[in-house]
């Protein structure tokens, strides 16, 4: 037992610090990408609900293809195929040097494209909640579209669509641990060394579960009650 | 140009792999996802149920398979439990854990079932209480009731849901390549070693894309059909 | 709330940009292939190959940094300039060479086989290897021979992302036997694997040089890399890097 707790202490020899800095790599990579990624996938929404064929056909194009390529060759495709793409383009450009993605950025990157397309879904039916009395209404009221859309529909919209959004997020903390691959040492590549370098692969391994564990859990509870406050101006008809 | 993106050649000579690749993803997935389905069966039950001795670990089990990612719960069983080799040789387990394809199998059954389970429950309660009424008024007995109303409406309103599951298993099914297994991200990764060229990749993306699309389209078809008593037309 | 997520997303980002000036030569190593590159409990990637790199680019007089990449992202990130050299035990096999360029060898190496101790087989022809699961990390010279030589022979071959991973399953009785570069495995052998493992033997005719990768056309820093090469060896710091491993002639 104290074998354990030794190999998990902050001092030289001990894997509990470099494993923190892995949990915060996981966290900021996870936080990094959410906004990116639920601005992307409202736009994405508003372009599959748009009336030029163009915006919609290839907005519901892209995001088909991001909801269903594993994420693993996502990353791998944007960590790698981006930097060939960006490097032909400079060269095209006349510029030699390099051009480097780091792996978190190519990370925020992939797995926010990934929580676009799928978050893009739950905006869309929670659109599709708005009843039509709404834009009307503000009409009537003569708000600019601009206007109505933010003020009025986004809100409520937000509301509606945050079960869906913040499934998409549980599933974004989980993605995380892919990154391992692409070398960013997030908790999953963390423990991966750990366990390789003191033949304790059971012990860390468990670590990496466990610290996912309590992300998952701390997470879901801090937005069950986001969920809570938004609901309290809402009475749900109980079926 | 067109060189980049398909070379003729290199199909000829690594098409093969890819196919077989393919094979390997969907025997992956079509087997985990019906041992996942009636394993789920049993978990919602026990979910459900108003014994606490009964309804907690079917409840531990879910927070563990849905809280964690696939990839930490592979390796915890690939490396980490198999690690003790002794242990389960002696208790005469060890066929579990020698295989990848065995490891892949277990895992990735226990983790759909978490899911299933979840969507299971969701569908069971979401068909109208009055069907279970009129059922107890025809004076049905209990499995009738449940094997003939409930389960196959709950079924048609669960199809969209297991089928965004068997498409999320699909994309997970890649961590397999991480532990050995040739699926379609594997046999990619074995060709790009000999190869260097990057469009295997892109190879890759559209077969998993034809998977998806394929499975899509199916459960498109099915839907309209069984729920064709529910439409205007 | 939204300022807190954005504030975080810039610093994130910020704290985890590569800051590179212009002159500094981009090294990576992999970390995964103990004792030539591996990863000590500080996260320090250290090694013979480590050593070697520090050793060459004080030869050079150049400022180096050093980043750990994994094995099957080493030549796309050369190639994409992520960075400039690669000093990870990298053999230039002919599928490489066509891609990029390689310097004169820092050091040579066999391939070796290592089998469980209680393993029947009992020697290194491929036809003792049918049926049996080989294991070897993926997109190495030592995959690519055993797919050319055991596989056609009805061996099952296991493809392993890093060469630690193959060690452990063939220690937990996956595998029946392991090809690796000669010096990992023996050093496998000594430490990690002294109980469960031992050497078959070498394979005859796969001796090899290895050498640091670069991109093609940069005969500058191939001929700056060979000539540090030539005085690390002249000037005894080699025989000292050799040494600290427990090394000879390794060149």
């Amino acid at each position: 037992m104290a074998e354990y707790l030794a190999l998990l202490s902050f001092s030289d020899g001990g894997w509990g610090k470099v494993l923190v800095a892995g949990a915060f790599v996981t966290i900021s990579l996870a936080l990094c990408c959410l906004p990116f990624g639920l601005c992307l996938g409202l736009l994405s929404a508003l372009l599959i609900r748009s009336k030029i064929a163009v915006l919609r056909i290839g907005a519901t194009i892209i995001a088909g293809i991001f909801r269903g390529l594993p994420e693993l060759l996502t990353l791998f495709i944007v960590y790698n195929g981006l930097q060939l793409v960006l490097q032909y383009c400079a060269q095209l450009l006349g510029y030699s040097g390099s051009i480097g993605i780091n792996a978190f950025f190519a990370g925020v990157l992939g797995l926010g494209l990934v929580f676009a397309a799928f978050s893009s879904e739950v905006w869309l039916s929670a659109f599709n909640t708005i009843a039509i009395g709404q834009y009307e209404a503000a009409d009537a009221l003569g708000l600019t579209r601009l206007k109505t859309f933010f003020a009025i529909i986004l809100p409520q919209t937000f509301r509606n669509a945050l079960p869906g959004l913040s499934n998409n997020w549980l599933t974004l903390l989980k993605d995380t641990s892919l990154v391992s691959t692409i070398s960013l040492v997030d908790i999953m590549r963390q423990t991966s060394l750990a366990a390789s370098a003191t033949r304790h692969p059971m012990f860390f391994y468990s670590i990496a579960v466990i610290l996912y564990l309590l992300f998952s859990a701390i997470t879901g509870f801090i937005l069950k009650k986001i969920e809570h406050r938004y609901a309290i101006a809402v009475k749900r008809v109980a079926l | 140009m067109t060189n980049y993106i398909f070379n003729p050649d290199l199909w000829d000579r690594y098409g093969g792999r890819f196919l077989s690749g393919f094979v390997v993803t969907i025997e992956l997935v079509a087997i985990t996802f019906i041992i996942g389905f009636f394993l789920s069966m049993i978990v919602a039950v026990a979910w459900t149920s108003k014994n606490k001795w009964v309804n907690l670990p079917a409840r531990a089990y879910m927070f563990l398979f849905r809280g964690s990612p696939l990839l930490a719960q592979l390796y915890l069983f690939y490396y980490g439990l198999g690690s003790f080799t002794t242990f389960w040789q002696s208790a005469g387990l060890w066929w579990l854990f020698s295989s990848a394809w065995n490891c892949c199998l277990i895992i990735f059954s226990l983790n759909t079932a978490a899911y299933q389970a979840e969507i299971f429950r969701g569908s069971l309660q979401s068909v109208p209480v009055g069907q279970l009424e009129a059922c107890k008024a025809l004076g049905l007995s209990r499995w009738t009731s449940f094997t003939r109303i409930w389960f196959p409406q709950a079924m048609i309103l669960a199809l969209r849901p297991f089928a965004n599951e068997f498409i999320l298993m699909i994309k997970a099914s890649a961590v397999a390549s991480l532990i050995t297994i040739y699926d379609v991200m594997g046999v990619t990764k074995l060709v790009y070693s000999r190869t260097y060229d990057f469009q295997v990749y892109l190879w890759a993306a559209v077969l998993y894309l034809i998977i998806v699309e394929v499975v899509r389209q199916i459960v498109g078809f099915a839907e309209r059909r069984i729920t064709r008593h529910l439409r205007r037309i | 709330m939204k300022s807190i997520i954005a504030t975080f997303a810039i610093i994130g980002s910020l704290l985890y940009s590569v800051a590179a000036s212009a002159q500094d030569l981009i090294i990576a190593s992999e970390g995964g292939y103990p004792p030539f590159n591996y990863v000590d409990s500080n996260n320090k990637l250290t090694g013979f190959d480590l050593d070697i790199a520090n050793a060459l680019c004080e030869k050079m007089q150049v400022k180096c940094k050093i980043v750990a990449q994994e094995w099957d992202g080493m030549i796309p990130g050369l190639l994409a300039k992520k960075f400039d050299a690669v000093i990870a035990s990298m053999a230039p096999s002919p599928e490489r060479l066509q891609i990029v360029d390689f310097t004169n060898r820092y050091y040579s190496t066999t391939l070796a086989v290592a089998v469980p101790q209680n393993s029947d087989i009992k020697n290194l022809d491929p036809k003792s290897f049918a049926g049996k699961n080989i294991g070897a990390q993926a997109g190495t010279a030592q995959s690519i021979y055993a797919e050319d030589h055991f596989v056609p022979e009805g061996a099952n071959l296991k493809v392993y992302p890093s060469a630690v991973e193959a060690n452990s399953d063939l220690r937990d009785g996956r595998l029946d036997a392991v090809i690796q570069d000669k010096y990992p495995l023996v050093d496998f052998i000594r430490h990690d694997g002294k109980d469960c493992c031992k050497l078959l033997g070498e394979i005859e005719g796969t001796s090899q040089p290895i050498s640091i990768a670069i991109r093609k056309n940069s005969e500058d820093l191939k001929r700056k890399f060979n000539k540090a090469i030539d005085d690390i060896r002249a000037d005894g710091t080699y025989k000292k890097i050799e040494e600290k491993y427990s090394f000879s002639n390794i060149y």
